[in-house]
């Protein structure tokens, strides 16, 4: 087991294994459609935040995990 | 009652009718995306009933329906449970069996969907040790997505109830700021 696969941890799925994080993906679309129209009144104004704030929570994920994937290997 | 605020916001020309904000808000919490429909604005009330809805019961699904279950004894303490009630309806048949199995003693409803973890003791394998061993990371997952559409359906709650965060538009219903007046 590579460390990618440890900060992972492969789970099974229909397709065969797939690291855990895939689950974020649709998590984080929900938040941010839902934030973004609980912003907003329009599709445009919705889909615009929406974006922002997906981006935002990608980014916010993305740098959490490189922190922690070089504190592993680290250690 | 009416606000509106200046901005160069296409948004600005919008007039929403909260219709009756209390009702709009319980309907909203029963339901995800039911106070909106109330209040006609069918757009919104379709995303968030799709959105919270499907997040809640693919998260319930995936912890093989016993993610959501209402528990407050020593050993199993389940504070999950308070963001998952967010989502109303959907999440309080675990109170009925949270009283039929801890309270009456009597056996749970639908094998056990939602109903508590019997036998709970910190120091042998009891029947919430085997649900994280049949599931694994599912289990927590599963609670996971119930709680995030628990706490997004109070986000929802608010904007049925007053209308959408970043006030541009104008509301009219039984609440809001008071109208301002062109001086």
């Amino acid at each position: 087991m590579n460390i990618y696969q440890y900060m992972t941890g492969e789970i099974p799925l229909l397709l065969g294994n797939v690291p855990q994080f895939i689950y974020l993906i649709p998590l984080m679309l929900v938040c941010s459609l839902v934030y973004g129209a609980t912003r907003h009144e329009l599709w445009g104004p919705i889909y615009q935040n929406s974006m922002r704030t997906l981006v935002w929570l990608v980014c916010f994920v993305g740098i959490l995990f490189g922190v922690f994937l070089f504190s592993s290997w680290l250690v | 009652m009416s606000y509106s605020s200046p901005s160069s916001s296409s948004e600005d020309s919008i007039c929403i009718d909260l219709r009756n904000p209390y009702l709009a808000a319980l309907l909203a919490w029963l339901c995800p995306g039911a106070g909106h429909l109330y209040q006609r604005r069918y757009g919104k009330g379709v995303l968030f009933m799709v959105c919270i809805l499907s997040t809640y019961f693919f998260g319930f699904a995936i912890g093989g329906g016993h993610v959501v279950y209402a528990s407050w004894v020593k050993n199993d303490r389940r504070w999950q449970y308070a963001c998952q009630v967010g989502v109303g309806l959907p999440a309080l048949p675990a109170i009925i069996q949270n009283k039929l199995e801890r309270n009456s003693e009597k056996e749970p409803l639908a094998n056990g969907i939602m109903a508590p973890p019997s036998r709970i003791d910190a120091k042998k394998m009891d029947e919430l040790s085997l649900w994280h061993a049949q599931y694994g990371a599912m289990f927590e997952i599963g609670t996971l997505y119930t709680m995030v559409a628990g706490l997004l359906n109070i986000v929802v709650i608010f904007d049925a109830y007053g209308g959408p965060v970043i006030l541009n538009y104008q509301v009219s219903g039984s609440r809001g700021p008071p109208e301002k007046s062109d001086e």
